[in-house]
């Protein structure tokens, strides 16, 4: 039970970064590769800062704002310098291991004793139940707040720039602009969720963001094929779906582990969790053909 | 008013296949008037609206928007002045948001798009109660996203788009190109009584030579990059199809 429960705790602490896949992938139409790099971003930042005994709320805004930089970075390559959006994020992710080292100092720091967002409330004595409920709210909140966004003037906009760009140009609206805020705001999520993820597991890792962006698009797809059962079209709905993707990923994930596969096969069984994930559809359409 | 002064537009320049779009054109359109141009392919009508949109930038010359020199403005900036209508009616819609949602971007077209929720219950009516004017039955399907209409039913809206918010120049690339007959009439009407409701300042792209000689109060036709005919108001009334034909010979 409690390994399942562990799995939940991490696929709410992965919830900010499948929302930033969501934001970069299905509103921007750009598979954003910076995330592996501005999650270990996230982590580093919050590790270092952590471990000088800071403020929680100064590590959050710094972590978050780091990996808003990463993102805006990649956007402005891709739109200023015209690289390939595929491209500029690999560009940044490569070039972010070098400086979370730097940040880190060594390729793994512990947080021995230092403060946690989990410890910040208590509600129950149980520590796990504890951080569950804690994580819970946060992502709750979060999601209120981006699904708001998304939902005013602006959110609408944004959506339209993924949508039609000679539309969004002709209506005024600066769609480079856009991108790289766009990606900023999905960088900042991602390094959230390395704050979570640090503080949840415990330490910080320099090799821990690689592949986590397959995660969230893993995520993003199984919220695409929830839709066959729920169809929603509101913007808060799709983004609830994300999150629940997110959930049904980790669950998978920690049956994989629990039937005894071995730890090493585990990013090859996420591979092929997300290739059927995203085969499904096409699939069964070719048999229906049949 | 828009003023095209000297202008020139070459794609290309310096090699093989080398294109001279654009010619030293000189063009006055007085506010108000309603331009129809006509011209063989290839003859530089939509490169023209393409300068005067900003989506392309002249090789020299200039531009002026009521006064205003907006030659080397972004198309998204000139858009406090300008709105167009594609060609293609995929083009000026965003298929995946909702009807209300691409209304809610057209009254906010010279505006910042703020943190604000905007789509208010007034703001629903008064789309609902703009689109009910159309007649074809789309003031009850708002919610639905744009792309489950067909391509005249969207040509329509993104012409009614264009005068959700304070409008002067409206730009028509061939707007019925892609539509039926029916439906391209409907098009051609309501753009007619919207360019003399709100005293907009219009030009529009034809094939259409029965078209070109039923709308519009000014006439131009283009080859080779320049101006051949402008013909007035009370020329062009005079003008028939045939003659008009003749002119392609």
């Amino acid at each position: 039970m409690e390994f399942y429960l562990q799995a939940l705790q991490l696929s709410l602490c992965l919830g900010p970064l499948c929302m930033g896949i969501f934001i970069s992938m299905k509103i921007f139409n750009i598979p954003d590769i910076t995330t592996d790099g501005s999650f270990t971003l996230g982590a580093s930042v919050t590790a270092v800062l952590l471990s000088r005994h800071l403020s929680l709320p100064l590590v959050l805004v710094s972590c978050m704002g780091m990996g808003a930089a990463a993102g805006a970075l990649t956007g402005f390559i891709h739109t200023r310098l015209k690289i390939d959006a595929l491209l500029a994020g690999i560009l940044v992710m490569t070039a972010l291991y070098s400086v979370n080292l730097v940040i880190l100092g060594r390729s793994n720091l512990p947080l021995i004793g230092t403060a946690s967002l989990f410890g910040i409330l208590t509600f129950f004595s149980n520590e796990l139940y504890n951080d569950l409920l804690v994580a819970f709210l946060l992502i709750l909140a979060l999601f209120l707040i981006i699904s708001y966004m998304l939902r005013t003037d602006f959110g609408i906009a944004m959506r339209a720039t993924g949508n039609s760009e000679s539309m969004t140009r002709s209506l005024g609206i600066n769609n480079n602009r856009m991108k790289i805020i766009g990606l900023a705001i999905a960088n900042s999520l991602t390094a959230l969720s390395g704050f979570l993820v640090a503080q949840f597991q415990g330490f910080a890792d320099i090799n821990m963001g690689i592949g986590i962006v397959i995660v969230g698009l893993g995520s993003v797809l199984i919220a695409q094929a929830l839709k066959t059962w729920w169809k929603t079209k509101s913007i808060g709905g799709q983004l609830a779906l994300v999150l629940a993707g997110s959930l049904l990923f980790q669950l998978v994930l920690a049956l994989t582990l629990s039937l005894g596969v071995d730890p090493n096969f585990l990013k090859l069984v996420t591979a092929l969790f997300v290739l059927f994930i995203v085969a499904i559809p096409n699939i069964s359409t070719s048999l229906k053909r049949k | 008013m828009i003023r095209l002064q000297n202008i020139s537009k070459v794609f290309n320049h310096g090699e093989i296949n080398e294109v001279k779009a654009l010619q030293n054109i000189d063009l006055l359109i007085e506010r108000g008037s309603y331009l129809v141009v006509v011209g063989s392919n290839g003859s530089g009508k939509t490169t023209l609206l393409n300068l005067i949109s900003g989506a392309e930038r002249p090789t020299s010359g200039r531009i002026f928007i009521n006064g205003t020199d907006v030659s080397s403005e972004p198309e998204y900036r000139r858009s406090k002045w300008v709105t167009r209508v594609f060609q293609n009616p995929f083009t000026g819609t965003a298929s995946d948001l909702t009807i209300l949602d691409n209304f809610r971007l057209a009254a906010l077209r010279t505006k910042s798009k703020k943190l604000i929720i905007g789509v208010n219950a007034a703001f629903k009516k008064k789309v609902k109660d703009c689109i009910a004017e159309l007649g074809m039955g789309l003031e009850d399907k708002i919610n639905l996203p744009m792309g489950s209409l067909s391509g005249g039913q969207r040509q329509a809206l993104t012409l009614l788009m264009s005068v959700m918010d304070d409008s002067g120049i409206l730009l028509l690339d061939e707007p019925t190109a892609a539509l039926d007959p029916r439906s391209a009439r409907l098009i051609l009407d309501l753009s007619d009584r919207l360019i003399k409701q709100y005293g907009l300042t219009a030009m529009c792209i034809t094939h259409n030579l029965k078209d070109a000689q039923e709308f519009g109060n000014r006439l131009i036709q283009f080859q080779g990059g320049k101006i051949i005919k402008d013909l007035d108001q009370e020329k062009k009334s005079k003008l028939t199809v045939l003659e008009l034909v003749n002119w392609f010979e």
